[in-house]
C-alpha cells in the first residue's frame, strides 16, 4: 500500500513540547470564559469585604491578635480560590472525558503525565492571577503585610503551592469519576472544609470543643495559618513549616493518585 | 506491512463487557489496502467497540489484530501513527477555533513547528473551512464540525482512516459532501477506510465491500452487489389502512416468503418469484377484504440483506446504548 502523499514521518514531541501545548489550551480556554476567571476572583473578595467589616468586633475578644479583621481575613480567599481552581480544573478534565476530547488525545503520542501536568500548568497560571489580585486588593484596602515584600512573595509561592495541590484533587475527581457533575458535588464539601477551620478565629479563641477539635484535625486550618503568619506575624517558621507541609502533602498526595487515576482512564494498548 | 497483506486483519475478536452480552462475538475480517469497507450494522450491534479495539482504545477480551500490519496489544504506539480516527460525534473543543485545534493537533503529533501552519491551512482548504478557520467551533454547523473532525484525523497524513458513524446527524447536503472526501481520498491517496454505518445508503454509495454485524457477530459480508444478488428477490411492503389489522395482513402475506414486521401494522414480505407475485398478493389482500393504505415494491437493498439475515429491519432493529460502559 502506498503511503498518503502527505503522510509525514513524526518522531513523538518531547515532553515540554507537549505539556506547553495542553497548558496553552488551559489558559486559552480559562481566558475565553471570562466567568471562569471573574467569579474565583469576585467571591472570594466579596466574603473578604463583608466579613472583614461585620466581624470586626471579634478583635475586641481577648487573645485576639493585635490586628484588624480584614488583616487576619485575607489568607481566607486564597484558600477559597484554590477551591475555585480544584473545580475548574476537575470540570474542563471532566468535560473532556464526556465530550470525547479525551480520547481524541488518547490516540496522539501524548503521554498521561504531560496531559495531566498541562492541565494543571494552565490551572497554577490562572492561581497566579488569582494571588495577585487578592494580595492586591488586600494591600489596597489598608492590610499590611507584616513580613514585608519578601513574604509577600513567599506568601504568593505558597498560594500557588496550595492552588496546585488543589487542582490535583480535581483532576482526580474528574479522572476517577468523568462527569463535571461529580466534579461540582464535591466543592460544597469543600467549601465546608473552610469553614470548619480556622478561617474565622484563631484556634486557641475558638470555644465549641468539637468545633475545635475539628478546626485542630482540619489541614485547612494550617494551610491558612501559614499564608496568615506571613500577614499578621511576620516569619513564623512553625506556621510555614506547617503551610507548607501541609500543601506539599497535598500536592504529593492529590497528584499521586491523579496520576494512578490518569493511567487507568488512559487506557491504550 | 508489504502492499499484499491486510491493511486490517481481524481474528477472532472478542470483547465482553462485565453484567452485559459479548458486545463483540469472534468476528474476523480482513480489508485490503485502499479499501473502504463499511461496517453496517444498528445501534448496539458492536461497531464503535470493534473501531475502539483497532484504534487501540480498547482492549480486546481475546482474539487477535492487525492494524497497518502492527498488532493491536503489542504493538499500540505504532498502530496509533499509522492510523486516524474520527470517532461517534465530533469530539471538539467549543472553546477552540478550527485553525487551534488542528495546530494543537500537529503540535500532539510530534510535526515540525515550521510544517504545522501550512498543515493546518493545507487542511482547512481540504475539508472547506478556510473562511470558519478563526471562528471558534462552538458556533460551527453539525457538517462543519464533522469535516474538521475529518482533518483532524488526517493531520499527521495516516495511511488508514477510521471513522465511526461519520454521517450521523448531518443534513444530506454535509453527508454527500463528506462521502465526495472519503471517496477521493481512498481513490487518490490510496488510504484504506474503515467506516461504520447504521445508514444503508452510506455503506452503498462509500463502500467497496460491506459487513453487516448484528448481535457482535457478523453475519453477511461481501460487495454491495454481491450481497443484494444474495437475496435475489424483491421485497413489497403493505401498510394497512387500519393500523390494528397488522396480524391479519401478516399472515395473509406469511405464505409468500420471509416477512417482517414494521410500526403502524405495517409488514414487509420477500417475493421469491419476482415481480409478478405482486399481482397475486393484491389479489390475496382484496380476497381478505384487507383495506390497504399503500403498497410499495422494493428492489433489493442492503436492508434486504439485513432482513434475510437477521429477520428485522436494519432501521429501529437496535437499541441506544453506550458500547463502552462495562
Amino acid at each position: 500500500m502506498s503511503a498518503s502523499p502527505s503522510a509525514v514521518a513524526l518522531a513523538p514531541p518531547h515532553l515540554f513540547e507537549q505539556v506547553g501545548a495542553v497548558a496553552r489550551r488551559s489558559v486559552m480556554r480559562t481566558v475565553r470564559q471570562r466567568g471562569l476567571l471573574v467569579f474565583p476572583l469576585l467571591f472570594p473578595l466579596i466574603l473578604f469585604a463583608i466579613n472583614g467589616s461585620a466581624l470586626g468586633a471579634a478583635t475586641k475578644i481577648r487573645g485576639f491578635p493585635p490586628v484588624s479583621y480584614r488583616d487576619f481575613a485575607l489568607a481566607v480567599p486564597f484558600i477559597q480560590g484554590a477551591l475555585f481552581v480544584a473545580v475548574s480544573t476537575g470540570t474542563d478534565l471532566a468535560r473532556d472525558i464526556e465530550s470525547g476530547f479525551f480520547d481524541r488525545l488518547a490516540l496522539t503520542p501524548l503521554r498521561g503525565s504531560a496531559l495531566l501536568a498541562g492541565q494543571l500548568g494552565g490551572s497554577v497560571v490562572v492561581a497566579c492571577v488569582q494571588s495577585v489580585v487578592y494580595l492586591a486588593v488586600g494591600v489596597a484596602s489598608g492590610v499590611g503585610i507584616a513580613s514585608g515584600f519578601g513574604g509577600a512573595l513567599v506568601l504568593l509561592v505558597l498560594s500557588i503551592l496550595i492552588a496546585f495541590g488543589f487542582a490535583g484533587l480535581g483532576a482526580l475527581l474528574a479522572l476517577r469519576f468523568g462527569t463535571g457533575e461529580a466534579v461540582q458535588g464535591f466543592f460544597p464539601l469543600l467549601f465546608v472544609t473552610v469553614f470548619l477551620s480556622s478561617s474565622s478565629l484563631p484556634r486557641n479563641l475558638i470555644q465549641i470543643s468539637w468545633f475545635h477539635e475539628v478546626a485542630t484535625y482540619n489541614p485547612v486550618s494550617y494551610l491558612i495559618e501559614g499564608i496568615r503568619s506571613l500577614i499578621i506575624t511576620g516569619w513564623d517558621a512553625q506556621a510555614l513549616a506547617l503551610g507548607f507541609g501541609f500543601a506539599l502533602l497535598l500536592c504529593v498526595l492529590t497528584l499521586g493518585f491523579a496520576g494512578t487515576a490518569m493511567k487507568n482512564r488512559l487506557v491504550r494498548t | 506491512m508489504n502492499s499484499s497483506s491486510p491493511a486490517i486483519e481481524i481474528e477472532q475478536l472478542v470483547r465482553e463487557f462485565r453484567k452485559g452480552p459479548r458486545a463483540v462475538d469472534g468476528i474476523d475480517l480482513a480489508v485490503s489496502p485502499g479499501e473502504i469497507y463499511g461496517f453496517l450494522g444498528p445501534n448496539g450491534a458492536g461497531k464503535s467497540t470493534t473501531v475502539l479495539m483497532l484504534t487501540t482504545l480498547l482492549p480486546p477480551t481475546s482474539g487477535r489484530a492487525r492494524v497497518g500490519g502492527y498488532d493491536i496489544l503489542r504493538q499500540g504506539s505504532q498502530v496509533r501513527a499509522s492510523i486516524g480516527a474520527a470517532l461517534q460525534e465530533a469530539a471538539l473543543d467549543a472553546i477552540l477555533t478550527g485553525r487551534e485545534h488542528l495546530m494543537l493537533q500537529a503540535t500532539l503529533q510530534g510535526m515540525p513547528k515550521a510544517d504545522r501552519t501550512r498543515r493546518a491551512q493545507e487542511l482547512l482548504e481540504r475539508v472547506g473551512l478556510t473562511e470558519a478557520a478563526d471562528r471558534r467551533v462552538g458556533g460551527y454547523s453539525g457538517g462543519m464540525k464533522r469535516r474538521l473532525d475529518l482533518a483532524l484525523a488526517l493531520v499527521h497524513g495516516p495511511r488508514i482512516l477510521f471513522l465511526d458513524e461519520p454521517t450521523t446527524g448531518l443534513d444530506l447536503q454535509s453527508r454527500s459532501a463528506l462521502w465526495e472526501e472519503v471517496a477521493r481520498l481512498a481513490k487518490e491517496e490510496g488510504m484504506t477506510v474503515f467506516l461504520t454505518t447504521q445508514y444503508l445508503e452510506e455503506a452503498d454509495a462509500l463502500a467497496d465491500r460491506v459487513g453487516i454485524i448484528d448481535h457482535g457477530k457478523i453475519v453477511a459480508e461481501g460487495t454491495p452487489t454481491q450481497l443484494k444478488e444474495e437475496i435475489g428477490s424483491p421485497t413489497v411492503e403493505v401498510v394497512p389502512a387500519d393500523a390494528g389489522a397488522g396480524d391479519a395482513l401478516a399472515q395473509r402475506l406469511a405464505s409468500f416468503g420471509q416477512l417482517a414486521r414494521n410500526g403502524r401494522g405495517a409488514v414487509t414480505v420477500q417475493l421469491p418469484g419476482g415481480e409478478s407475485q405482486l399481482a397475486e398478493v393484491v389479489r390475496v389482500l382484496d380476497q381478505a377484504h384487507l383495506k390497504v393504505a399503500s403498497l410499495q415494491l422494493h428492489q433489493p437493498s442492503l436492508d434486504d440483506v439485513f432482513l434475510a439475515k437477521t429477520g428485522r429491519k436494519l432501521e429501529g432493529a437496535g437499541e441506544d446504548q453506550d458500547e463502552r460502559q462495562p
